[in-house]
């Protein structure tokens, strides 16, 4: 048995074992990350004791571990990038990294990977950033429990919290992100799982997807951002669990879906946004069990949508359900709980016995002209609801859902 | 003034109408309840017939109850009392009395299924708030238009025609007028068309609490400090309060006018 | 007393009254007449204040009247038809109205001479005609004052209790007080008023006693008088 666990210690960490542990520390004869990289073999472990060290562009082009102790601090003094790896199997862990440069040429990141797999890069923390942790062309990569807080004012002069480009197979994990302009962004990234991160107040978008695919994300909290998540251009993203929160605004929305296709939304939770999810040209899109609480508008359709599934979700006390700008609608409503309906179930199955028609005519009403929003709730306005219901015109007629549910759905 | 308000309350606490509207509100917060089985569901269902009911009550009660006391009335006249706070009086028995009914008979069905645990208890203090100012703003329309109308049959027409306009009507042109001037600005316009009828005026303030994420995204200026801000809310209650006193003061000012 | 000068009120195009000129001493009883329409009730309500003239000056008790409502502290008033808030008892109601007006015991004694005892507790709603009129009486005799206004007393009275009102108006005449009374029962007016003014067309065409009326028109009887005042000016 001992003899297995060593034999497998030794497959594991191959050269590890001859591995040495290198200290630093402001007093120390290796005063500075850089001189201990520099002494430092493959597979060494570089620990940084408590104190302050200014470095900047510190390059790790070797297999190393950084280990901080108690969150030594590594001041880039606002002169450019601060750490960037370039070699594969490096692991960064417990550093407190401030005052990265910020340029309108280059994207300066306190952390940056640079082609390289297998690293890990946990329990950091980041402030007064440029670009947090910047990863490119890098696959197979953990970004654990990391803490970035920014101080982003404007989009044109702020970055990312962390950002994937041309990277695949990367699972960011419990990091809290705010105050940057992209809380998470994934460019060109497949294949990647992005999951129990909280991302708020952040500019832009709390998590922002191009051209990627393949990806997860779930169980992560997007709270009070310019719009929570926006995923554009990707194909196969699964959103899984997420929370979308008090994204308010003119342009806010819980989640913005561009060109996508093929993606699954399962058992998220909208609430509070001024549109829960923007849909343009997507196309097979399964929306299921999902909460819709207190949104201005749950689920505003832009056109060009097509063979979408919206089942089993629960649509709670949204000013408006759905918004649709056409007549024509190819999408399936089908045993929603819709707090808004008003039928009854006489053979008392837990089904409606009269269909409900989530677009309302004052939602179009309002799209065309939007100071109209006035009067919502009005008697008024609850008169021509009603004679569009009875008779469509405005408004998609076969955007039915034949089977509202009687009670809120649980799973 | 006081000692009229009393009586006039006394008389109305007693009389058959005030139980039926307590009763009316009772069963409507029971079925709510019963229908919903949740708090702050019965009360978004509730802030829609308030805004609409309260005002309707408000006149038709006020109309009747200012002819049906008449004799009375001048029976008080003979008193060595001032007209203003005999009418006054009789005015604020009728709203108070109305919005008594009002509140206990929302109120009652509410707390036994436990408003006070609820996060629903400002939306429903909203609520009461906002159906006692409509309560006090139509009691008074009313007392003016029977001021104004000695015959009975055509006060009661006006009022009637008076609840339709505000509730029903005046949202329609409105909707109207928004429409057909769309291109240009018109937050400031729709704010305004809003201040000058009090049931949208209500209605606001009940958008503001139920609707905010709606609201908020539309991008006019003005709209966004109004809805966004407090300012809307401090807005709306000093227009609901000046609702309350225009009429008011024209009771007096008429009331002095009147022969009887 | 009472001294009403140049009095014009119109309602619409309905002149009313056209310049009544009319000064009543203390003491006595007052009986205005009329036609229907003459103007009678609008003269007593313009006295008590509640009809607004649109010209013309009263002073009561050497108050003038206009914007003015502590004068009404001396007048005691019977309006006509006694219509009260149904849902007041009789009991409540006279203790508001004294509440209103300040306090007194004669209310007891008067209760006792109507015979109201059994009433005190019921609803004002529920009463007959009669009844209410016995507690209108209640209520204006039960105060104090020089001046009394009494508009048709004696609706719905049944003979007792007309006997009973004589004897009430008799007694406060005798405390040196001052009735007036508007009535279409002329053996009433006959039986208690000391003198009469008479309105037509909204002017007053005759004031003095019964038999300087009766001189006047050349007729025995007080009826026939009034009667022939109506004809000759119809004629």
């Amino acid at each position: 048995m001992k003899f297995k666990l060593a034999l497998y210690a030794t497959l594991i960490w191959g050269g590890a074992i001859y591995a040495q542990t290198i200290e630093v520390c402001n007093s120390c004869e290796l005063s500075s990350l850089k001189s201990a990289i520099a002494i430092a073999k493959d597979f060494d472990t570089i620990r940084v004791q408590k104190g302050t060290y200014k470095e900047h562009n510190i390059v790790v082009d070797k297999p190393l571990t950084i280990v901080g102790v108690s969150y030594p601090v590594i001041d880039g003094e606002l002169k450019g990038g601060i750490i960037t790896i370039t070699s594969d199997n490096v692991t960064v862990d417990g550093l407190f990294i401030i005052n990265v440069g910020t340029s309108y040429t280059e994207d300066y990141a306190a952390i940056r990977v640079k082609r390289s797999k297998n690293f890990v890069i946990k329990n950091l923390v980041l402030e007064k950033l440029f670009f947090g942790i910047y990863i490119e062309k890098s696959s197979y990569g953990r970004v654990f429990h990391n803490k970035i807080i920014g101080d982003a004012v404007a989009e044109y002069n702020s970055g990312n919290g962390i950002q994937l480009w041309h990277s695949n197979h990367i699972e960011i994990e419990y990091n809290y992100v705010e105050h940057v302009r992209d809380g998470i962004y994934l460019e060109f990234s497949d294949d990647c799982l992005i999951k129990n991160n909280v991302s708020a107040e952040n500019l832009r978008y709390g998590l922002h997807f191009m051209f990627s695919n393949n990806d997860v994300y779930q169980d992560n909290t997007f709270e009070n951002n310019g719009a929570g998540v926006a995923v554009m251009f990707s194909k196969h993203i699964k959103m899984l669990n997420n929370t979308f929160k008090e994204n308010w605004g003119t342009a806010s929305y819980g989640l913005l879906l561009k060109e996508i296709n093929d993606a699954e939304i399962i058992g998220n939770t909208f609430e509070e946004n001024t549109i829960g999810i923007n849909i343009e040209g997507s196309n097979r899109i399964k929306y299921k069990n999902n909460n819709f609480i207190n949104n201005g508008w749950a689920i505003k359709v832009r056109g060009a949508c097509y063979t979408n599934s919206i089942t089993e979700n629960n649509f709670l006390y949204n000013s408006f359900d759905i918004a649709y700008n056409s007549k024509v609608n190819d999408n399936i409503f089908d045993k929603n709980y819709w707090s808004n309906y008003t039928g009854y179930d006489l053979d008392k199955d837990g089904i409606g016995d009269v269909p409900y028609r989530p677009v309302k005519l004052f939602s179009y009403i309002v799209n065309r002209t939007p100071e109209t929003i006035i009067l919502l709730r009005s008697m008024f306005i609850d008169l021509i609801n009603f004679s569009e219901k009875v008779s469509p015109v405005f408004t998609p007629d076969n955007l039915l859902d034949h089977n509202p549910q009687i009670k809120k759905i649980t799973w | 003034m006081l000692k009229i308000l009393k009586y006039s309350f006394y008389d109305l606490m007693r009389s058959r109408w005030s139980y039926v509207y307590f009763a009316f509100y009772l069963l409507l917060g029971i079925v709510l309840l019963f229908l919903n089985n949740d708090l702050s569901k019965a009360v978004i269902t509730l802030m829609n017939v308030i805004i609409v009911l309260v005002p309707l009550i408000g006149t038709i009660f006020g109309v009747m109850y200012y002819y049906s006391s008449k004799e009375f009335t001048e029976l008080l006249l003979a008193q060595p009392l001032k007209r203003s706070s005999i009418f006054l009086g009789q005015y604020l028995g009728v709203a108070l009395s109305l919005t008594m009914s009002l509140i206990l008979g929302l109120g009652i069905p509410f707390v036994f299924y436990g408003l006070f645990e609820s996060s629903a208890i400002w939306d429903f203090s909203l609520l009461l708030i906002t159906g006692a100012f409509l309560t006090f703003i139509f009691t008074a329309l009313a007392f003016n238009i029977a001021l104004s109308n000695e015959n009975k049959i055509k006060g009661f027409g006006y009022a009637i025609l008076l609840w339709l306009c505000l509730a029903i009507i005046y949202d329609g042109l409105f909707l109207m007028t928004l429409i057909m001037f769309e291109d240009y600005p018109l937050d400031k316009v729709s704010l305004i068309g809003t201040m000058l009828n009090p049931i949208d005026l209500s209605r606001t303030l009940i958008l503001l609490k139920l609707d905010i994420s709606a609201l908020l995204g539309y991008t006019g200026a003005v709209f966004k400090q109004f809805f966004g801000t407090n300012f809307g809310l401090m807005v709306s209650f000093v227009m609901l309060t000046v609702w309350v006193l225009l009429p008011v003061v024209r009771i007096v000012y008429k009331s002095k006018k009147k022969d009887f | 007393m009472v001294s009403i000068q140049n009095l014009h009120k119109r309602f619409g195009k309905n002149q009313v009254l056209k310049g009544v000129d009319l000064s009543i001493n203390d003491g006595g009883i007052f009986a205005v007449l009329g036609p229907n329409g003459s103007g009678k009730t609008t003269l007593i309500k313009s006295l008590l204040g509640m009809v607004i003239p649109n010209k013309g000056n009263i002073t009561v008790l050497g108050e003038n009247v206009k914007k003015n409502s502590n004068y009404r502290h001396q007048i005691d008033y019977l309006p006509q038809i006694a219509n009260f808030p149904s849902n007041l008892k009789v009991k409540e109601l006279i203790r508001m109205i004294k509440d209103l007006r300040g306090n007194t015991t004669e209310d007891l004694r008067l209760i006792k001479l109507f015979k109201l005892e059994p009433f005190l507790d019921k609803k004002l709603g529920n009463l007959s005609g009669g009844t209410k009129q016995k507690v209108n009486l209640v209520l204006t005799f039960m105060f104090d004052c020089p001046l009394i206004i009494l508009d048709e007393p004696t609706t719905g009275l049944d003979p007792i209790s007309l006997i009973r009102l004589k004897d009430l108006i008799q007694a406060e005449k005798a405390k040196g007080k001052t009735i007036l009374i508007t009535s279409h029962i002329m053996s009433f007016v006959e039986e208690v008023s000391d003198e009469i003014v008479f309105l037509l067309e909204g002017q007053i065409y005759f004031k003095g006693s019964i038999s300087a009326l009766k001189t006047k028109t050349n007729q025995p009887n007080f009826e026939h008088a009034i009667a022939s005042i109506l004809t000759d000016n119809h004629a």
